[in-house]
């Protein structure tokens, strides 16, 4: 087949314009020339005989009247066993093989395989020839650390088809065909390891979507608690600059009950990927005492790589998700920061000269994140298993005001909602999610009675803090200030959590249920004190020792003896009835 | 031979268009009137139509101006004759020293591999306590001290220079007022440091499109400096009249603006220059201070607020002296485990305290009963500011923990403090007397 060429009329930024004789399709990619080297870009418009492409590269030294190679396809990735442990960027590039070719920096114009293709895989069939399969159903499998890797009829395909041939049992290559398959007017394909797929395109070769209904644990109490979220849920966690978004992310990515995590770092900060990267390799994942590297893909495209890519990045997240998910996996995607997307989508809309929407974010963006979110969810596959994709993305809002689109468009479409707010982390109340703005649709590990009752104490205890700098507590009668006490109380021990301490950190759902109660109990209990200084010093020692308590191993001696002192304590003060 | 072109079809601000072929993006031209000669770079190209922007501004440029393509992109020269050297945003000359135009390099090139950088080990000490002991500068760090206009933020990056162990310094002044550049000149000379310093100057006299141009040519010297394994610290002021050259520049090109007439790629722009701070796996490493005013005094405002989403923290200065709240080094935790084991301890105790005082303060200005509690925290108050907050104050790390338990000592008892009893037998001045007496 002849190459389609195009020649570059126009260059401003990363946008190009070119001129194009053949067909052509939105989004395609295609390469534009700079001497011996060939920039990826993609069709973001076509007017005429004339395409914008927007180039994931920098574009210094492109000139017009050069060619651009256009490829047929749109912007994909490879999908194949030995995605898990990758550091890729946010065009499937591995980084740490272009490190080995390119060195300290990276290389415009350098595309390498996403996978090995000299890596041997152990191939099990799964099926027979003779059999009738449709996209998306299992072959075989092969082992890729943990997993047995499904290798699934190409989710291209359509129709039914049967299988002609099927390779034994054995080590094979990615390149190698395991398969040939024939469809109903009886044209044959090859199949081998890998496909590629569109990136904007959802993988959808399961039978039905479900209501996301069990929740994924993330082992943060203020979440799983009071704003859980659902295995195929959606989440968004906006905030002000330093307010911890990536903490939270960080702390997610590690204990969250999902089989597989994909880390999208979207124009943030290179150093905090790096800290990922270095650090997962030696981290053990306590589900199954493998390195936590071995369930965790990272795509980072930070802040001063190619913005166009930016937008890439997430798509290739997602994708692969929904690839893991076709084998019944639970995979939980974080992105982070998905303004930063929004940023990228709008230096290429203001390159259009389209008409902008607020605050110059294109008309389309809502529109935009919402189908993104929706390609989170939990489903029910061809041979009756269920795979999840949850997504979590953090927003940064300018100036920290939820008021502007990103944010308004992504609550819009999320299941729940977890505002970090500046008050609560200037006051060092990490994880600073606002306990009274934050809300979730789904279900929480501990009863629901529970939280509602705590809820509304603390927003009463809210109340009464807020009173108490008008008047004082002097002006404050003792059964408001207890009552202040206690939702001070359930904020320090409960809501609050210490990231860096090995137990505190990470909070399973059993004994978040049987804390919690307890906790209950003591919010519930009616307390007699002599006078407001009594009862302050009552609740700075009932503190300290929930603290304690927080940070022993549940099931130890310690556990037991911290539990039974700290009721000793309540039963000390409670009112005789 | 470049060919020459003689008829200039547009001028609007900074930027002129004229027809001609077979140019490169981002190519270098030289603009020749009657009024004088100026570098100029390809910032469009459509169809034949090229526009220019004129690093020296276009004031004066005659329609029938010679231009002539170079054929090349923006370089700088790179030696160790840079050394002591002082330069314009445009990288000529500011000194009397010769032009130096060997080992030509790209400026503003592409980013390190994520894999290529380590996770940043070493502290920078800078001889002051509320840095030192409460928000610990580490190298490889990028840190903006943001401050209202008025603020000596470049005293405090000139002291921070001359304190920090670092191998180069390089200062890249944008927008800098004259007297606060010949500041720099003579501190940095006085204290002999200037010979291992590098200045790329741009002063408010300037063209402003070499107040964009000055943080590309310094960080790209840094960088290099950086690969020959040097610690480099590059001093960056004022970040915020570099965004405003932007804003200026997106305004007559008649960008859509996103935030208060700043450019919607302000993020995209800042992040790529602050990103530059690295630590090279097997060399050396840039870190990156900024000056950030805050117009207004106001932390929204899209500069300082797009400028705290890319650091790794910032510094409040306010009347003078280092802000305990809302400063932040996120990357303290990296290297105050190993500094001494008192050291995390005084930093949450001292603070924790300090926080405590000031809401005595709101209390006592709301006129209510102060407590015997209440008169130690006054007291603790101000020596707190006094001792350690001042920035006069210049004394190591371990003087300053020593100072901080001194001062705890002398206003409170042991246990008030909440500090575990294995440290306070450690470290508490005469506990041991003091527990004999009791
Ligand atoms: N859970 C936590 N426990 C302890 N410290 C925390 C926690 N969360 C955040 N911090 C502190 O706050 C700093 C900033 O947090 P983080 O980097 O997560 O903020 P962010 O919201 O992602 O900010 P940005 O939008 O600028 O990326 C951290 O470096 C750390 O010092
Ligand atoms: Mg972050």
């Amino acid at each position: 087949m002849k190459t389609n060429i195009g020649k570059i009329v126009g260059i401003n930024g990363n946008m190009i314009t070119v001129a194009f004789e053949d067909a052509i399709a939105q989004n395609e990619v295609g390469y534009a020339v700079a001497g011996d080297e060939k920039l990826m870009c993609e069709v973001v418009r076509i007017r005429g005989t004339l395409a914008d492409m927007q180039v994931f590269e920098d574009t210094t030294g492109l000139r017009a009247g050069s060619d651009v190679e256009f490829s047929g396809d749109m912007l994909s990735v490879d999908l194949g066993p030995g995605l898990l442990t990758q550091i890729y960027d946010g065009l499937q590039n591995p980084l740490p093989r272009l490190a080995e070719m390119c060195g300290f920096f990276l290389k415009r114009g350098t595309y390498l395989p996403a996978l090995l293709d000299d890596l041997k895989w152990e191939f099990t069939p799964k099926v027979k020839v003779g059999d009738t399969v449709t996209a998306g159903e299992t072959l075989g499998t092969v082992p890729e650390g943990i997993f047995e890797h499904c290798i699934m009829v190409p989710f291209s395909c359509q129709g039914t088809y049967q299988v002609e041939s099927i390779i034994k049992a054995g080590t094979y290559t990615i390149k190698e065909t395991i398969a040939t398959i024939k469809d109903e007017s009886g044209n044959t394909r090859d199949v081998t390891m890998t496909q590629r797929w569109p990136v904007k395109v959802p993988i959808k070769c399961y039978t039905e979507r479900l209501r996301p209904v069990d929740p994924l644990v993330t082992q943060v109490r203020i979440v799983d608690t009071f704003f859980p979220v659902a295995r195929g849920g959606t989440f968004c966690v906006p905030g002000p600059f330093g307010a911890g978004k990536t903490v939270l992310q960080q702390i997610t990515s590690r204990y969250a009950n999902a089989d597989i995590v994909i880390i999208a770092a979207c124009g943030e900060r290179a150093g905090e990927v790096v800290e990922t990267l270095r650090e997962f390799p030696e981290l053990e994942d306590p589900r199954t005492g493998k390195s936590l590297m071995d369930r965790t893909v990272i795509i980072c495209n930070t802040s001063s790589m190619p913005v166009a890519a930016r937008e890439a990045s997430v798509y290739t997240g997602i994708t692969i998700a929904e690839y893991y998910r076709q084998m019944g996996l639970n995979v939980l995607l974080l992105a982070d920061s998905t303004s930063r997307w929004a940023q990228a989508l709008r230096e290429t809309s203001g390159r259009l000269e389209e008409i902008p929407g607020e605050e110059a974010f294109p008309a389309y963006l809502e529109s935009v994140i919402a189908s993104f979110y929706e390609r989170g969810g939990l489903v029910r596959l061809k041979n009756d298993k269920e795979g999840s994709v949850t997504i979590g993305g953090t927003v940064s809002p300018a100036g920290g005001n939820f008021d502007e689109p990103v944010t308004q468009g992504t609550l819009k479409v999320v299941g729940a909602f977890h505002g970090l707010s500046r008050e609560r982390s200037d006051a060092r109340r990490y994880p600073a999610i606002d306990p009274l703005e934050s809300w979730t649709k789904y279900t929480s590990v501990v009863p629901r009675e529970q939280v509602e009752a705590a809820r509304s104490l603390l927003s009463e205890g809210t109340e009464i803090g807020q009173m108490m700098k008008v008047v004082g507590e002097e002006g404050t009668s003792i059964e408001d200030f207890v009552l202040y006490l206690k939702s001070e109380y359930l904020d320090s021990v409960y809501l609050q959590q210490d990231a860096f301490h090995d137990v505190d950190a990470a909070t399973p759902a059993d004994r978040q249920i049987h804390v919690f109660s307890t906790i209950s109990q003591i919010l519930f209990t009616d307390m007699d004190f002599g006078d407001q200084a009594e009862a302050r010093r009552f609740f700075h020692q009932i503190t300290q020792t929930s603290k304690d308590w927080n940070r022993t191993e549940m099931g130890s001696d310690d556990f037991t003896k911290t539990e039974k002192k700290l009721l000793d304590m309540i039963s000390e003060v409670t009112k005789d009835a | 031979m470049h060919k020459v072109y003689h008829r200039i079809d547009n001028i609007a601000g900074n930027v002129v268009s004229i027809k001609a072929d077979d140019v490169q993006y981002k190519e270098l031209a030289e603009v020749v009137s009657r009024n004088g000669s100026s570098l100029a770079q390809v910032i469009k190209i459509n169809g034949d139509d090229v526009a220019l922007q004129v690093f020296a501004g276009a004031r004066g440029v005659a329609t029938d101006a010679q231009v002539r393509f170079l054929g090349k992109t923006m370089k700088v020269p790179f030696s160790d004759a840079l050394l002591g050297r002082v330069f314009t945003g445009g990288r000529d000359p500011r000194d009397n020293g010769p032009a130096l135009t060997e080992n030509m390099i790209d400026i503003g090139g592409p980013s390190v591999n994520p894999a290529k950088r380590i996770i940043p080990r070493n502290m920078v000490r800078t001889g002051i306590p509320m840095i030192d002991v409460f928000n610990t500068l580490v190298e490889s760090q990028k840190l903006p001290i943001f401050a209202r206009a008025g603020e000596p933020y470049n005293q405090l990056l000139a002291r921070i220079a001359l304190q920090a162990e670092v191998d180069i310094i390089i200062l890249c002044g944008m927008g800098l007022k004259h007297d606060d550049y010949l500041y720099f000149r003579d501190t940095l000379e006085e204290s002999g440091a200037l010979s291992r310093t590098v200045m790329f100057v741009h002063t408010a006299s300037d063209p402003i499109v070499e107040c964009i141009l000055a943080p590309d040519v310094a960080l790209a010297v840094a960088e290099q400096f950086a690969l020959q394994d040097k610690r480099v610290l590059v001093l960056m002021t004022d970040m915020t009249n570099f965004a405003d050259a932007m804003k200026e520049i997106a305004i007559t090109m008649e960008q859509i603006p996103s935030n208060r007439g700043y450019p919607g790629d302000l993020y995209s722009q800042l992040a790529s220059r602050y990103e530059k701070a690295v630590d090279f796996d097997t060399a050396g490493s840039i870190t990156i201070l900024a000056a950030t005013t805050m117009p207004g005094d106001d932390v929204t405002h899209p500069v300082p607020d797009n400028t705290g989403y890319i650091t790794e923290g910032q510094f409040y200065l306010r009347n003078g002296r280092i802000e305990p709240f809302g400063s932040l080094s996120r990357l303290k935790q990296q290297v105050n485990g190993d500094t001494r084991e008192d050291h995390r301890t005084i930093m949450n105790t001292m603070i924790q305290l300090y926080a405590n005082f000031k809401e005595t303060l709101e209390k006592q200005s709301m006129g209510f009963r102060m407590s015997k509690w209440d008169s130690k925290l006054l007291k603790y108050g101000e020596r707190f500011e006094k001792e350690m907050m001042d920035l006069t104050v210049n004394i190591p790390l371990e003087e300053a923990l020593d100072l901080g338990w001194q001062i705890l000592a002398d206003c409170f008892e042991p246990m008030e403090t909440g500090i575990h009893s294995k440290l306070i037998e450690d470290f508490w001045p005469n506990y041991a007397e003091q527990a004999k007496r009791s």
